[in-house]
């Protein structure tokens, strides 16, 4: 699989109703494909942050984060690079196991330093978190004792060192209010020409 | 903040609260109808001195009469409607405004919050509804927002790319009291337009101007709703540069100017078409590449550096890769470029462009935009819209709907100022002309308005003449009625072997449009000859008090050349039917 047009983004966005279903309603009608999306708090009360993975060449990338640079509550986009980030997702994935195989799958979830989060007579619950890569081998590894359930989480990013993307981008800037007296009837044309 | 009527006051209701508010932003019409979830508006907008309601007959004409408004005055235009079918009758203009960059503002009442979500009676998901065809919207729940929302949403629509914001508000908001207060700023973190050109990409783009052979200044509606027409004239006098002119800019730049191409695209002038295609370098300026004006993008100019100036970055490298792409408002875009044009003159670097102008010169005295009378002695409609243009003159606004008279009407009217031409280009919406042309007479009441309409249109939204004669409203209205949808027969005629599938509308038959002005309160009038046309349009200029509707009985078989066929190269452009234009190419130094 090909990780070329994944392109990871860190969108700031105002915390108001409705602004989820105005960047998937965005996506959606212009064809841009998401990957993975997960939205939470910040430090900030004011303003969710949305880590969207998009899958698309490199300048049709480009229309993406300028169309959503165009929606009001939208503050700041970042593209993350890979390099230069950390990204994480978490899987919840419920395995059989019984007295037999118990001690293989625990085996598995030491070697990827997984946790079990709950269990049951006859199968464990395993949450990992991790890359895309390594929890794909995970599931590889874990595929054979028979996986009975799976749920898993959008992935979050963050990029490494002491920068932050928000500390610039919350200041409020206020503007004045709109104050338009009725201008005279007539609009400014041109002088006549010709 | 002085000029205010009212900053703050005692405890008022949701409803006074939104009148006070539209009052401090400025307005002074709305276009609506009142209905069960915004009737609580309508009880104080009736005692406003300062806003005159409108009361029009159907929502969607309510909004493009805002639009028509907004596109002649360059102020925002407000309509207002109830919540569920009156909202989603605004669909349609909103999505029109948000195509062409109309600054405007719609008001619709919604059900009362309790009611949200519960499938209530007349309850519609508006802000969901609108969001793809919405600069922007809210929903307002609380009435103690409601100033502030009224205030970000004229902020909003008037600023950076003008467009349409919607202010959906619950019934409750509007009955609930609360406390008026005119917010004294607005605090929008993720709105931040840019209008000041960065001055490396004017130098980027001076240097480019100053190289080309062939430049063309490309220029779009951006350019009208910036107000930049004085601008544009400087920079292509000073610097002699050929300049084409869209379907939305018509009238940004005089028609009668000898550097003026006419209009480029599927039903450009050969000359504007072959400027574009032949260039070596296009500035555009508040234009967006669009299919029309390309045809196929792949062949689009393909010897063409780009220079983009625009306030949307969105648009700029959207369909054609720009060379040098330029973020800002036209006419602080077009300011800079002449002032640095002026100076690098001064220094005694000028551009060269004479073979070029010389060449374009050729083309457009060979291909001007022409007609063959019909054989048997019926009226061209070219010749009725090329008379009104004569009679009515280019201090007129004239307001078309959409198809072959739409095109007629931007080949063969004459403009020469900014503001006088209105259709809707972008989405191509039927029905547009006459409750634009009402908004239009409305914004510029010393104005002369003519509405020229297709018979298929004018059948989508004429009961609004019902509103222009009540309410002293007196837009004239040509019809150019080829009892057809022109365009789509002409298509019929052109690519499906004359098989009229559907476009058959009898309109010389059904309805009766002299009767039908009548019923009105309209004058009524009928023209069917060539002979008659000059003294048909010269009475209805004489009729000052009350709208005024010509029925034009033109000869069907008419056709909107020259055209570039869907989907296919500019490089194919018809002069006429089986007819394509030779360029002289040797005349290219």
């Amino acid at each position: 699989m090909s990780t070329s047009t994944k392109h990871t983004l860190s969108v700031l966005v105002e915390d108001k109703p409705g602004v989820l279903a105005r960047i998937a309603g965005l996506f959606s009608r212009r064809g841009f494909n998401i990957d993975s999306l997960a939205v939470g708090p910040t430090e900030h009360p004011d303003v969710s942050r949305m880590t969207i993975v998009v899958d698309v060449e490199s300048s049709p990338m480009e229309q993406v984060v300028k169309q959503l640079n165009k929606l009001v509550e939208v503050i700041k986009i970042v593209e993350l690079d890979p390099t230069a980030s950390v990204a994480r997702e978490l899987v919840m994935v419920k395995v059989r196991a019984d007295s037999e195989t118990r001690g293989q799958v625990l085996d598995t979830v030491q070697l990827f330093r997984a946790k079990v989060i709950d269990v049951a007579p006859d199968a464990v619950t395993i949450q990992i978190t991790g890359n895309a890569g390594k929890i794909a081998d995970f599931l590889r590894v874990l595929e054979p004792f028979g996986i009975r359930e799976l749920v898993q989480s959008g992935m979050v990013a963050i990029g490494r060192g002491s920068r932050s993307i928000t500390e610039r981008t919350v200041r409020p800037v206020p503007v004045p209010v709109p104050t338009a007296p009725p201008a005279p009837a007539a609009p400014a044309t041109p002088a006549a020409v010709g | 903040m002085t000029e205010h009527p009212e900053a703050t006051g005692p405890s008022v209701t949701g409803a006074q609260s939104l009148v006070k508010s539209l009052e401090n932003a400025g307005v002074d019409t709305i276009f609506g109808i009142p209905g069960g979830a915004i009737l609580p508006a309508y009880d104080p907008l009736m005692d406003s001195t300062r806003i005159r309601h409108i009361l029009v007959r159907h929502e969607q004409a309510g909004g493009h009469a805002a639009q028509g408004y907004a596109a002649a005055t360059g102020r925002v235009g407000v309509c207002m409607a109830t919540s569920g079918p009156g909202a989603t009758n605004l669909v349609t203009p909103l999505a029109d405004a948000h195509m062409d960059s109309v600054p405007m503002v719609a008001v619709t009442g919604q059900v009362g919050a309790a009611m949200i979500g519960t499938d209530a009676f007349q309850e519609a998901d508006i802000r969901g509804i609108t969001m793809p065809v919405t600069k922007h919207n809210f929903l307002v729940t609380d009435p103690a927002e409601i100033p502030v929302k009224i205030a970000e949403a004229f902020h909003i629509a008037s600023t950076g790319r003008p467009g349409p914001v919607l202010v959906d508000i619950a019934k409750s908001a509007l009955q609930a009291t609360t406390t008026f207060d005119w917010p004294s700023g607005i605090n929008l973190p993720g709105y931040r337009p840019v209008t000041r050109p960065h001055t490396k990409q004017i130098r980027e783009a001076v240097k480019l101007i100053l190289e080309a052979r062939r430049p063309v200044l490309y220029v779009g509606g951006g350019v009208i709703r910036s107000g930049a027409s004085r601008e544009l004239l400087r920079l292509a006098e000073f610097t002699g540069m050929p300049v084409v002119t869209t379907l939305m800019a018509l009238g940004a730049f005089p028609d009668s100017h000898p550097q003026h191409l006419g209009m480029p695209g599927m039903h450009g002038t050969v000359a504007a078409v072959a400027g574009l295609q032949k260039s070596d370098l296009i500035i555009s300026l508040g234009a967006r590449f669009d299919d029309r004006v390309t045809g196929n993008l792949d062949s689009f100019a393909p010897n063409a550096l780009v220079v983009h100036a625009d306030i949307d970055p969105a648009e700029i490298g959207k369909n054609r890769h720009a060379d040098v792409p330029i973020v800002g408002d036209a006419r602080e875009v077009i300011s800079e470029l002449t002032s640095l044009l002026v100076a690098q003159a001064d220094a005694g670097h000028t551009g060269d462009y004479e073979g070029w102008v010389d060449f374009l010169a050729g083309v457009k005295k060979r291909y001007p935009l022409g007609y063959d009378a019909p054989a048997d002695g019926s009226l061209a409609p070219q010749h009725v819209i090329e008379r009104l243009s004569a009679i009515a003159g280019p201090e007129a606004i004239y307001c078309s709907g959409v198809g072959q008279h739409q095109m007629w009407a931007a080949h063969f009217v004459k403009y020469e100022n900014p503001r006088t031409w209105i259709n809707s280009g972008g989405l191509g919406t039927m029905g547009f002309s006459v409750p634009s042309a009402m908004g239009a007479k409305v914004g510029r009441p010393d104005t002369t308005v003519w509405s020229i309409d297709g018979d298929g249109c004018f059948q989508m939204t004429n009961q609004e003449l019902a509103t222009c004669a009540i309410e002293g409203i007196p837009i004239k209205v040509a019809l150019i009625n080829n009892e057809s949808l022109g365009m789509v027969r002409q298509w019929q005629t052109l690519f499906y072997n004359e098989r009229y599938s559907n476009t058959d509308l009898h309109s010389k038959r059904i309805p009766d449009f002299v009767k039908l002005a009548e019923a009105y309160g309209c004058v009524g009038l009928s023209c069917e000859t060539p002979g008659d046309v000059d003294s048909v349009i010269e009475k209805a200029m004489s009729i000052d008090d009350v709208p005024v509707v010509v029925d034009f009985r033109v000869h069907r078989d008419a056709m909107v050349w020259p055209m570039v066929a869907a989907g296919t190269s500019n490089d194919e452009i018809k002069y006429a039917r089986d007819l394509a234009p030779t360029f002289d190419e040797d005349e290219l130094v």
